[in-house]
């Protein structure tokens, strides 16, 4: 399988960038695993987040095409080693057997979540880390009984002096 | 000020004087603007040639093509145009008209998402959401289309913002913190392509649309007599170095010259210039220029390495890095004549292949007529070509002499794109003849441009190569689909002759290559429009051809 890589870019805060953005990942046909957008200190200018599988020259391709884009301002892939990467996920699962609320409770502690809401037949957990450890946490809840499942894709931030400067 | 009024003001200070377009309810206040100013709006009879017409113009000076269309149909109709532009890398600035703001989203008549249907077909585009935005969304448009990589922009202006009245201004500049052009090479890039070029025993030198865009014409044919280096082009390229030039060795691809093909084939360095490596320029891809090393001179930076893998390369301005490059192979050593058995070889390769006479057919060749049509014509004669075989025979055996001479749809290939074009290219050179090369079934597609040549006094000629036959996927059903003729026969209709002058045009039908010559003539002296209907062999191919898969080496050269 392709490696899975991080791209963060700084685009114009204005309507339409998010679909220009998704239509060249889909016309050229890259694949997005994930994507998350947000706000940024200077109000005009939005940061997003891409993970998706690609080879170092699709990769390339990439970050050149997304360079070419009028809206997108600076464009960085992200070293693993030297980036902070970050996913949520909340989770809803079936915890109508005490059982398995017991169960739910010490894996959210391992991966130190925590319980938002608490229900007589189910509960949801809010669990943060690295997109491997939440592919886990999920894998681990599974047999418990998934109801809902909402991820926000990554997000990432470098270590140190590291910016993604315009 | 209303939205209206600035938007012509914006379009003068844009230096416009000329738009095609097709009008509607959308665009009602802007054309009711434009009655009474200087602009001149040259009404096309579909939006697709509307297109195609700015295209055209574009092409022809290098200057931002103007073209405007109404909201839902008539925006949609434009979009082959642009299509066709942006892919050509041709600066065409599209206006449509959308429906007022209160309705946009809501399904209401005559409204597309244009915005969306356009994203994938244009460098940009832009929704205005208020008349103060126009002044700025236009100076924009004409900075984006026409700067870098030249392309197409559509701006998409709602009928309230053309009515309402609000202060407005008039920006002198413009500038996105996401787009920056960069012109200067990087003077490292320059010293490495020098030095790997001054190494060269086999260099081969392939001109691009690019070198058109960047007037760089000079600078190749200059580093080119230095290097003793055959030229090739693709097909965008063609007209950058004179076909008489003793260097020149034709087009390079799947309808390439024999000797372009094979010297690309054999070449050591490969200097491209301004070109992209297309699928028709390249064929099979593992055998491009297999034993070369490629150097890449390009502005637009996402196209080094996407299809074929370089050495080196040099982002920027096509003109100032061959500048860069001439200047630093000056100070280099080397020994341009030890390429003399190089040279030798293009001219054996150079007379390989010449077509075949066939002197019992009974039809005038295309070929034939393409050198015939040369003949008649001045040197400095705009020449632009429909799809298909006609377009492979005028790129193959018209000789071009100039830049901007000779323009088709390469990227695109759209069929229809030539006529329009032609009309287009007229109005930006009102003093040379223009010609448009067709097959029957392109010209079909936009011959309604007819009208438009005829009432805007836009007189150009269109020579028909008249197959009666969608040719060119005819010959590759009989190559690879056992001649099994499905949807290609165009039967006897229309008589073209007849089409013409139901439009006001002259129609003539030569039978001889004389006759064909005059009427080329008569049509230059009388400047009239002229549509020159050429019965050819339907049975006729277009060679050489690299089958489809094989690499350029691979060349037939009959059936
Ligand atoms: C708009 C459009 N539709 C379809 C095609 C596919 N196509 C490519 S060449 C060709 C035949 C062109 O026929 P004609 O204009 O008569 O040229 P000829 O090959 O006969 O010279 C067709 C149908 C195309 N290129 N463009
Ligand atoms: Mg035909």
């Amino acid at each position: 399988m392709l490696p899975l890589n991080t791209i963060a870019f700084l685009v114009e805060n204005k309507a339409g960038v998010l679909f220009n953005v998704s239509n060249m990942f889909r016309r050229r046909g890259f694949n997005i695993e994930s994507i998350s957008v947000g706000a940024v200190e200077d109000p005009q200018v939005a940061r997003m987040t891409v993970s998706v599988y690609a080879d170092s020259k699709e990769l390339n391709q990439i970050v050149l095409q997304l360079e070419k884009m009028v809206d997108v301002i600076k464009v960085k892939r992200l070293d693993p080693m030297r980036s902070i990467m970050r996913e949520m996920v909340l989770i809803k699962l079936d915890t109508v057997d005490p059982m398995a609320r017991e169960e739910t409770l010490r894996h959210v502690n391992a991966y130190h979540g925590l319980i938002l809401h608490i229900d007589p037949e189910s509960l949801i957990a809010e669990v943060t880390g690295e997109p491997e450890a939440i592919d886990e946490f999920i894998s681990k809840t599974r047999p418990i009984g998934i109801e809902e499942i909402s991820r926000t894709g990554v997000t990432a931030l470098e270590k140190g002096n590291l910016k993604l400067e315009r | 000020m209303s939205g209206s009024k600035a938007f012509v003001e914006g379009l003068k200070r844009e230096n416009v004087d000329i738009m095609f377009g097709v009008t509607g309810g959308a665009l009602l206040p802007i054309c009711d603007e434009l009655w009474g100013s200087d602009l001149r709006f040259v009404m096309a009879r579909h939006e697709q040639g509307a297109a195609h017409m700015a295209d055209g113009y574009a092409r022809a000076l290098g200057r931002v093509g103007v073209c405007l269309a109404t909201s839902g149909p008539g925006a949609t109709n434009l979009v082959t145009g642009i299509a066709t532009a942006n892919i050509d890398s041709s600066p065409v600035v599209a206006f449509t008209g959308q429906v007022p703001l209160s309705l946009v989203g809501t399904d209401a008549f005559q409204e597309v998402d244009i915005i969306g249907i356009s994203a994938s077909a244009t460098k940009y585009n832009i929704q205005v959401r208020s008349p103060s935005e126009i002044p700025l969304a236009i100076k924009s448009a004409f900075h984006i289309a026409s700067t870098g990589r030249q392309g197409a922009v559509l701006v998409d202006i709602p009928k309230d913002c053309q009515i309402d009245v609000e202060d407005i201004e008039f920006p002198d500049e413009v500038s996105f913190r996401g787009y920056k052009v960069n012109l200067e090479p990087n003077p490292r890039e320059m010293d490495w392509a020098a030095t790997l070029l001054s190494k060269a025993r086999r260099p081969v030198i392939m001109a691009g649309g690019g070198v058109i865009s960047s007037n760089a014409s000079a600078e190749v044919i200059k580093i080119a007599d230095m290097l003793m280096a055959p030229v090739v082009t693709s097909l965008m390229g063609k007209g950058t170095v004179p076909s008489d030039h003793p260097l020149f060795a034709g087009l390079c691809g799947m309808h390439g010259t024999g000797e372009a093909n094979l010297l690309v084939s054999d070449a050591d360095i490969l200097l491209v210039v301004g070109a992209r490596f297309s699928d028709r320029t390249t064929a099979r891809l593992e055998d491009f220029g297999r034993g070369a090393k490629v150097i890449h001179i390009d502005i637009d930076r996402s196209e080094v390495d996407k299809n074929v893998e370089t050495v080196t390369r040099v982002i920027g301005d096509a003109k100032l890095a061959l500048q860069g490059i001439i200047e630093r192979l000056a100070k280099l050593s080397y020994e341009p004549r030890a390429n003399g058995d190089w040279i030798k070889k293009m001219n054996k390769f150079k007379k390989q292949y010449t077509p075949p006479e066939r002197p019992n057919n009974p039809h005038m060749r295309a070929p034939a007529i393409m050198k015939a049509l040369r003949k008649v014509l001045p040197r400095n004669a705009l020449v632009t070509t429909e799809v298909g075989q006609n377009q492979m025979w005028a790129a193959l055996y018209f000789d071009a002499y100039a830049p901007r001479t000779f323009f088709t749809s390469g990227g695109l290939g759209t069929m229809g794109w030539g006529f329009p074009a032609a009309i287009g290219a007229k109005a930006a050179r009102p003093d040379v003849p223009v010609v448009d090369i067709a097959g029957d079934g392109s010209f079909a597609m936009t011959e309604n441009s007819l009208a438009t040549a005829v009432e805007e006094n836009l007189p150009v000629i269109v020579v028909v190569l008249n197959n009666r036959m969608l040719g060119m996927v005819a010959q590759w059903q009989r190559f690879f689909y056992g001649r099994r003729y499905m949807a290609v026969k165009l039967g006897e209709y229309p008589d073209f002759v007849k089409l013409a002058e139901a439009y006001g045009a002259v129609g003539v039908r030569p039978e001889t290559i004389g006759e064909f010559e005059k009427a080329v003539q008569t049509a230059m002296d009388d400047n009239l429009t002229t549509v020159i209907d050429v019965p050819i062999d339907p049975e006729e191919n277009v060679f050489p051809m690299v089958p489809p898969g094989k690499g350029l080496r691979d060349l037939m050269v009959e059936a």
